[in-house]
């Protein structure tokens, strides 16, 4: 595992560090009797070709690459806060370096998805609880197929639906009234979407869990709680959510870092043109003809900063109940 | 909640009811209707003129004189080759869950009998490398890959997979080995078996639940994986996955896109009936980390 995992990450970090030599450019000077002499400059095919295998992974740059346009990019976004008279304007002018598009994205999806599945879970897991027990099984069925199936192929299939030309598309225009309607022309609604098909696909796994919750619930507590007079409501907002409370806090974090990953249903939706994130950007940057292994290293290592800053809550915990069973 | 006393009240019931449909309607609904449109021309699927059309299929039954056709799958499995993705994705799953889960079973049979202090550190790590995203660590993967000329094969996207795979699955065996009594071990160490006797009489027998719900998971993430098996895997060694997107992204003609609703569906059918089949455990699996932790 460290090998196989910890040794791609080095690979990641040196690539980073480094960019693609250039060619070796040599000047030569050809003379003819006639004409004089002229400087020419050719590329010197021999040494490139040394250089390269001498130095697979390329030219050091340092840090270079992470300060380029394409990622962190101080130097422009200093250069748009100068230029900007508001905050309006520099947001503008931020949206434009890919970076920060694919940032502001990844956090809205993550920030929105993750709340907004945990209260559909919870509904769900409440609402399947209470049914006969012969419908349990079935309803719990249909409820884990958007959850296991592809994501890719899930986001496709719904990405089907809401084609102008698809059902729920077509229904969409209908509502509107104008034929020219389309999901996908707008980024604000194509992000609606992508959040949509988020919730959607993992709403199950928040309900799965809770559902679980649900069946160790303290019989004794509810019973006295309702002894001493407490409304339906009441029994639920004293004893049930704070006995699920823990649960709320596994799932959050684990969506968490899930969404923060979010790749498939870009691609699934083809909503490169409105909402990109950061693992698309490095899957682009990897695929193609021009295989940019630099830019995509730097990348990575960014998100991987990113999800440890996610994950630092959860990694304190960990520690603190390890601590505590000593 | 048998109890008369804590009966819901009528109101509440239809709530709950109607909720319940609603929700059923949103998670099964478009798997249906994808599942019926595969079987229409692509005018049907995309119905401009009336939505209906995608019901009845009245274009399909106008080209093909029935309302339903299996010119997408046809086109998908013969014209498309995609009988070829589905023997790869079934190489890389078989193997992927037999290597993950030999190396999870002794190594999470190892680290919950060990009382080190470095089994938590070794934890702690496959937690991180659990929320890595697979894609950064595709990148770093590429370059040795082209430099030692082992891309685009099977194999090395195998080892991949087991290796993005291999925390998740020591973590989920870590805690069933836990709970698993010492007792029993140490009972046949005292008859005199030596720690792999006692691991080969002893836990083996009892591990299977275990070992088939993490099996599970690894079947999906093997089966589901799109970042890594597109990226590291050349034309001929695609899996379903990729292979779909491939059917989307190529030229536009007419009915290429009814090629990827049928690889859709072929897909998904046999998560469907894991589902069916696996529920239980999938459910087991799902929660066991949550309420315990």
């Amino acid at each position: 595992m460290l090998l196989f995992i910890a040794a791609p990450i080095v690979s990641v970090v040196l690539q980073s560090l480094h960019t693609p030599h250039g060619a070796v450019l040599v000047e030569v000077e050809t003379c003819t009797p006639l004409s004089g002499c002229i400087l020419e400059t050719t590329i010197d095919q021999e040494a490139t070709r040394e250089l390269r295998e001498a130095e697979p992974l390329g030219r050091l740059v340092g840090l270079d690459i992470y300060l380029d346009r394409g990622h962190l990019a101080f130097a422009e976004v200093a250069e748009a806060w100068r230029q900007s008279d508001d905050l309006g304007e520099f947001w503008t002018s931020l949206m434009n370096l890919p970076f920060y598009r694919a940032m502001a994205f990844t956090l809205t999806f993550t920030f929105i998805v993750t709340p907004l599945m945990v209260i559909l879970g919870l509904v769900i897991a409440f609402a399947v609880n209470s049914l006969h027990r012969h419908l349990k099984g079935l309803v719990i069925f249909f409820s884990l197929l958007p959850f296991t199936v592809t994501p890719l192929i899930g986001s496709l299939i719904l990405f089907w639906m809401i084609d102008s030309r698809g059902i729920l598309g077509d229904a969409l225009v209908y509502l509107v009234g104008d034929p020219s309607f389309s999901l996908k022309a707008s980024t604000g609604l194509m992000w609606v979407s992508l959040i949509v098909y988020g919730v959607w696909h993992a709403a199950p796994f928040a309900f799965v869990v809770f559902y679980a919750g649900l069946q160790t619930l303290p019989m004794e507590q509810i019973e006295a709680a309702r002894i001493d007079g407490a409304t339906r409501w009441q029994q639920v907002r004293y004893v049930v959510v704070p006995h699920l409370m823990p649960l709320v806090t596994f799932v959050a974090l684990i969506q968490l870092m899930d969404n923060f990953r979010v790749f498939e249903p870009i691609v699934g939706f083809s909503a490169e043109a409105h909402a990109t994130s950061l693992s698309w950007i490095i899957f682009n940057d990897l695929g193609g003809e021009t295989r940019q292994f630099s830019a995509a290293a730097t990348s990575s290592v960014l998100t991987i900063i990113g999800v440890t800053i996610l994950l630092s809550p959860v990694l304190v915990r960990t520690w603190r109940d390890f601590r505590d069973k000593k | 909640m048998a109890s008369g006393v804590n009966r819901q009240p009528f109101g509440l019931r239809l709530l709950t009811y109607g909720f319940i449909v609603v929700w059923l309607i949103a998670a099964a609904f478009p798997f249906l209707w994808t599942f019926w449109g595969s079987f229409k021309v692509e005018l049907d699927f995309f119905s401009i003129a009336d939505w209906t059309n995608a019901i009845f299929g009245r274009r399909t039954e106008m080209t093909y004189g029935t309302p339903f056709t299996m010119a997408g799958y046809e086109g998908a499995w013969v014209q498309g080759e995609f009988w070829r993705s589905v023997i790869n994705t079934g190489i890389v799953c078989f193997f992927v869950v037999c290597s993950s889960l030999t190396i999870g079973t002794l190594g999470g049979y190892a680290l919950s009998r060990s009382g080190y202090r470095y089994t938590f550190w070794l934890l702690i790590i496959a937690l991180i490398f659990r929320a890595m995203p697979p894609i950064t660590l595709v990148s770093g993967y590429m370059l040795p890959f082209f430099e030692w000329n082992v891309w685009g094969i099977l194999p090395t996207t195998i080892i991949v997979l087991v290796a993005i795979n291999q925390p998740f699955t020591l973590w989920m065996l870590h805690s069933f080995f836990q709970n698993i009594p010492k007792e029993l071990d140490e009972s046949a160490r005292v008859d005199g078996c030596t720690q792999f006797q006692a691991f080969r009489h002893v836990i083996v027998p009892v591990m299977w639940p275990g070992v088939i719900t993490t099996g599970l998971f690894s079947f999906l993430l093997a089966y589901n994986d799109f970042a890594v098996t597109s990226m590291l895997l050349n034309e001929e060694n695609r899996t379903m996955v990729p292979a779909i997107a491939a059917f989307l992204g190529s030229t536009y003609n007419e009915g290429q896109i009814m090629f990827a609703v049928a690889a859709v569906v072929s897909a998904t059918a046999p998560l469907f009936f894991l589902v069916m089949f696996f529920q239980r455990q999938i459910v087991a699996g799902l929660t066991q980390g949550a309420v315990k932790g």
